[in-house]
């Protein structure tokens, strides 16, 4: 297999806050093989969001990342520990955007609306030349903005060579979402980091946008990390998807293992919970106990405990599980699985 | 015991925010504001010596001597030797031979013995109690010793009291004159932000009307036609009115604004939707979600009062002699061979910047504190 | 249709909202948003209908006509109060309206802003009670105790501010207070669309379970089709202002009968990768409602359109038992469902 692209290490992501310390991200890993879609998936508080900005070391004071190793491979260039690099610094701006790109929840808020969605694609174009285009002469301004309407053409913007002159404001939520994606494929990208992409539209653009998303994913092979709240999303975008409960992974495994042979209990409840197409209407659906704790009341052990249906008492209760193999593909943290790490004291 | 359901006691951190009001939250959040805490501890003296302005002085601040005038401070002293007990130096004067004037300096050889909790000269405590207690005074006080802890003026009455006095006139201006520029401005801006239509047109053209007119000309075009009869707490009323009349539109605009916000706000539909009256909706919803807001833009405002009353009594056209102001105390040191000769009646000035800049940073607080969700 | 063994509590007839568009400094009026274009349906007493569509589609503005937190631009609400009078909610002064709010409430999206801040549960569920004459306050105390018990919560939580419960348990607190005053109806807009995933099963259960207890009338509205699905009797689908399609949970899901309304339920990416779905996504925007395209609002977007959709305004009407649709090909085209 070919090493993989990204691989987090053991993250962790603290955030000091005057009441207290907020573990984000404790203790994170997994790893981005190229041409692979990973999909991250939790609720809110789950940290997924966190993990993607100390992937792209944009983590905002107060929080800090104080732990693990996010390892980014170029070719086979020895990996770089990005957690070693100064965000501000050159090295790093250097990856982000044009190495590692960012497909933000929002675009609105992505582009300036002071100038043409085209001039920003174009900028960023000639900024990151030497990353996605090592050799030949300089870029003209004229090639750029041909370059950019051939991009807008591949994600589908109709009358690409006019919609380059447009603000983002002039632009509908979907053509938005699509020119954010032309701007983050410009400097051909190694990682794609899709966070919550879908979210802010409707359904049935959303279908537009996951279609485009993996169509050009077959065509460029670029991996990609998908987060989101939604598995349906995920199922449907996916190969590999990692199920994340305040600040730590639950579960992770090929998309297959998650959704038809979930292991753990945080996962299989969920699963059951969600309202979908195929259930019969007016039945009451299986629900999850209580509600997601406030971060700073995260409970004592598994994360996850107070709501399990199957926790063992005086285990789960006490100590932190680790990720452990429970198929050929497939981790989970659980005491369950690990009857003799339970045991041990 | 009292009627209804126990209420569980707070045990831990968590349950004791769980049941913190807003008000209790605003507190904790203006707490960790260290500089503003010990701003609002400057202002409280300060409104201290507003309620007792005699107490606080050390001789009557009308009493003229012309032979005792530009007395140069008396640097008080707690301790003498290793024992409590508060002295200054004695001012011993003598006559220029030449100009013929009384100059005062400071005879560091003797020492003047402070007392406190003196009788002095007799006063009504809050207008109203027959008193003669002081908080300092001389152990003598048929005038034999002499105490001026700021020196004097050109004509012999004592700075400190006149100072206290003044502190009392210009800070009581400002709170006063803010207070009637949030009845006009939660009023008017009220109406505006809730009510919108015709209401709103008018009174934010009004806004932009008195906004776009030249304040100092304004100023003192009205309070040159007070008439010059009017006693002093008339024209305190007067400056009063005249302060806020100008000063209401910033608090009227922000209010307006706050309104509109508010009428969007899911919980003001929800009282609507329950059936809630209008006046209930403003009254129980809409003005506690946003007077921590208008408390801090309050405080923010007192001091652009203050400093509006100095500069109109400064120039002579706010409150006038013989009632004492920080500008009318500054007025005195308005020519430089004053200052030169006697620059402590500068100090009125350092009073101002000094209540300027703590209004400015407990408003400054109270704002960063006011909305305790927005994190 | 309307000779059911139940009878209707609400009925809209013709119900339009439009906002007018303003430009330049005289305020000219230029053109205006139909965000509700002629809707009319009718909720009987005891069920549940679901209003689903897209954003800006008019379900929102329909629903606070209905509240009349918006004053409809013309059309009738009719809505059967307790006393068995019919009254027409869009002819009402505010003063009218007051002695029938506590009949109709709402629940909310937003979990954070639907609760006033600086005012305890106590105070936040026991307002509509004290408005509409609850004054004893030992009284107030008990039903509002009653009422966070009905939802799941502790009467303990009484004396707490909003700011000590997560989203799912104010959405609770706001099921209590809507609950309050035992509406004859409830207009819930997105009540689960904020919340957490497995948040969101408690809730929707929360909502089955009382209204059975209760006997409540929902009308539920809502973007995500599944939930609508779980919770509904009947669904209505709008789309650019207008209803495109109205029947049973059952026949909706079943056999769709409009081109949208079956694209919609295709574009819900299935929670499960051995089912693929939105393959073949709808093409194309919703319309500008401002300025919608002329005869069918969706046939630019339609993979069936022919001539007569081009040019023709399709009505809504009755195809099959209680199944209305707006298509002018509904009876030939052969659509799949979800189910």
């Amino acid at each position: 297999m070919t090493p993989p692209v990204l691989e987090v290490k053991d993250l962790r992501v603290h955030f000091l806050l005057d009441e207290g310390v907020v573990r984000a991200v404790d203790g994170v890993s997994f790893a981005v093989h190229p041409g692979q879609v990973v999909g991250i998936v939790g609720e809110s508080g789950c940290g997924k969001t966190v993990t993607m900005k100390a992937i792209l070391q944009i983590v905002e004071p107060p929080g800090r990342v104080v732990g693990g190793q996010i390892l980014f491979r170029k070719d086979s260039a020895p990996p770089v520990d990005l957690t070693r690099l100064s965000p501000k610094g050159a090295a790093m701006r250097a990856i982000r955007g044009a190495e590692i790109a960012l497909i933000p929840q929002e675009p609105m808020a992505a582009f300036s609306p002071v100038h043409t969605v085209g001039d920003q694609i174009i900028e960023a174009l000639r900024l990151h030349e030497r990353q996605w285009r090592p050799t030949g002469p300089r870029l003209s301004r004229h090639e750029a903005r041909e370059m950019t309407v051939d991009l807008f053409r591949s994600v589908g913007i109709s009358m690409p060579d006019q919609r380059v002159d447009a603000y983002s404001w002039q632009l509908s939520g979907g053509l938005r979402q699509r020119a954010m994606i032309a701007m983050a494929l410009s400097c051909k990208p190694r990682l794609l980091i899709a966070d919550e992409p879908t979210t802010a539209i409707d359904v049935t653009t959303q279908a537009q946008i996951l279609n485009l998303l993996r169509d050009l994913q077959r065509r460029h092979g670029t991996a990609i990390v998908f987060i989101t709240h939604d598995l349906g999303v995920i199922a449907q975008m996916a190969r590999y998807v990692v199920v994340m409960y305040l600040g730590r992974v639950m579960e992770q495994g090929s998309v297959a293992d998650i959704f038809h042979a979930p292991k753990h209990p945080y996962t299989r409840a969920l699963l059951k919970s969600i309202p979908s197409l195929h259930v019969i209407p007016r039945t009451l659906l299986p629900t999850i106990a209580g509600s997601i704790p406030h971060p700073l009341g995260r409970p004592h052990g598994c994360p996850f405990h107070p709501r399990c249906p199957d926790a063992i008492p005086g285990v789960c209760t006490e100590r932190v599980p680790a990720l452990r193999p429970v198929g050929p593909q497939q981790l989970a943290s659980c005491f369950l699985y690990h009857r003799d790490e339970a045991a041990e004291r | 015991m009292t009627a209804g359901p126990p209420v569980v006691a707070p045990e831990t951190a968590e349950d004791r925010v769980s049941v913190a009001s807003n008000w209790r939250l605003v507190w904790w959040r203006f707490r960790k504001h260290r500089l503003a805490l010990l701003s609002a501890f400057v202002l409280l003296a300060l409104y201290g010596v507003v309620l007792f302005p005699d107490f606080v002085s050390t001789q009557d601040p009308e009493a003229t001597d012309a032979r005792l005038a530009f007395i140069p401070v008396q640097r008080l002293h707690l301790f003498d030797g290793a024992r409590l007990s508060p002295w200054v130096p004695a001012v011993a004067g003598k006559r220029n031979p030449t100009t013929l004037r009384m100059e005062w300096g400071v005879d560091g050889s003797r020492k003047t013995p402070v007392r406190f909790f003196v009788t002095g000269y007799s006063y009504r405590l809050l207008g109203i109690v027959p008193a003669h207690l002081h908080l300092l005074g001389t152990a003598a006080p048929d005038g034999r010793e002499r105490l001026y802890l700021l020196g004097t003026d050109r004509l012999g009455r004592d700075q400190w009291s006149r100072l206290v006095h003044g502190t009392r006139t210009s800070m009581t201006i400002g709170l006063a004159a803010v207070t009637f520029s949030v009845v006009l401005g939660v009023m008017l801006g009220g109406i505006s932000g809730y009510f919108g239509g015709v209401a709103d047109v008018v009174i934010q053209r009004l806004i932009e009307l008195l906004q776009s007119l030249p304040t100092i000309p304004i100023w003192l075009a009205l309070s040159a036609a007070l008439p010059r009869d009017w006693s002093p707490q008339q024209v305190f009323l007067a400056i009063t009115v005249i302060l806020s009349l100008v000063g209401w539109t910033t608090l009227g605009r922000e209010v307006r604004g706050r309104f509109l916000a508010l009428r969007e706000e899911d919980f003001v539909l929800a009282a609507e939707l329950a059936g809630a009256s209008r006046r209930r909706i403003i009254v129980r919803h809409m003005v506690p979600t946003f007077l921590s807001h208008i408390i801090a833009t309050s405080t923010l405002a007192i001091p652009a009062m203050i400093i509006s009353e100095t500069s109109l009594s400064f120039l002579g056209l706010g409150i006038r002699p013989p009632a004492i102001s920080w500008g009318v105390l500054l007025q005195e040191a308005q020519n430089i061979q004053t200052v030169a000769l006697a620059p402590w009646l500068l100090v009125p000035g350092l009073i101002v910047i000094l209540s300027v800049l703590a209004f400015n940073l407990v408003g400054d607080g109270l704002r960063d504190a006011a909305d305790p969700y927005s994190q | 249709m309307s000779e059911t063994a139940t009878p209707w509590l609400l009925e809209v007839r013709h119900l339009r909202k439009s906002f007018p568009i303003r430009r330049g400094f005289s305020r000219r009026l230029v053109g205006e948003v139909r965000a509700v274009d002629d809707v009319s349906f009718t909720i009987r007493e005891g069920e549940t209908l679901g209003l689903v569509g897209e954003s800006g589609c008019g379900k929102t503005t329909t629903a606070r006509c209905i509240l009349r937190a918006m004053t409809p631009t013309s059309g009738e609400m009719l809505f059967r109060a307790a006393d068995g009078r019919i009254v027409d909610l869009s002819l009402l002064s505010r003063a009218e309206l007051r002695p029938l709010r506590p009949q109709i409430q709402m629940i909310f999206q937003d979990p954070f802003g639907s609760l006033n801040p600086r005012m305890t549960i106590f105070d936040n569920v026991g307002e509509p009670l004290l408005v509409n004459g609850l004054r004893n306050r030992r009284a107030r105390l008990e039903r509002v105790a009653a009422l966070l018990e009905l939802t799941g919560l502790r009467a303990e939580y009484l004396h707490r501010f909003p700011h000590a419960f997560s989203g799912g348990q104010r959405q609770r607190i706001g099921i209590a207070r809507a609950l309050a005053t035992e509406p004859r109806l409830v207009v819930a807009d997105e009540p689960v669309s904020a919340l957490d995933v497995s948040v969101q099963a408690q809730v929707l259960n929360l909502l089955l379970e009382l209204q059975t207890r209760l006997s409540l009338t929902f009308l539920f509205v809502a973007h995500d089709l599944s939930v609508v699905k779980h919770i509904s009797d009947r669904v209505a689908v709008m789309y650019v202002g207008q209803i495109v399609e109205l029947a049973t949970t059952e026949a909706i899901f079943r056999h769709p009968r409009h081109p949208y309304t079956a694209a919609l339920m295709r574009a819900v990416p299935a929670p499960d990768p051995h089912t693929p779905s939105g393959d073949a996504a709808l093409a194309g925007e919703v319309a500008n409602p401002a300025n919608p395209p002329p005869g069918c609002y969706f046939h630019p977007r339609c993979p069936f359109t022919t001539e007569v959709c081009r040019t023709e305004r399709p009505f809504l009407r009755a195809i099959g038992a209680g199944h209305l649709v707006r298509c002018h090909r509904a009876e030939e085209l052969a659509l799949t469902g979800a189910c």
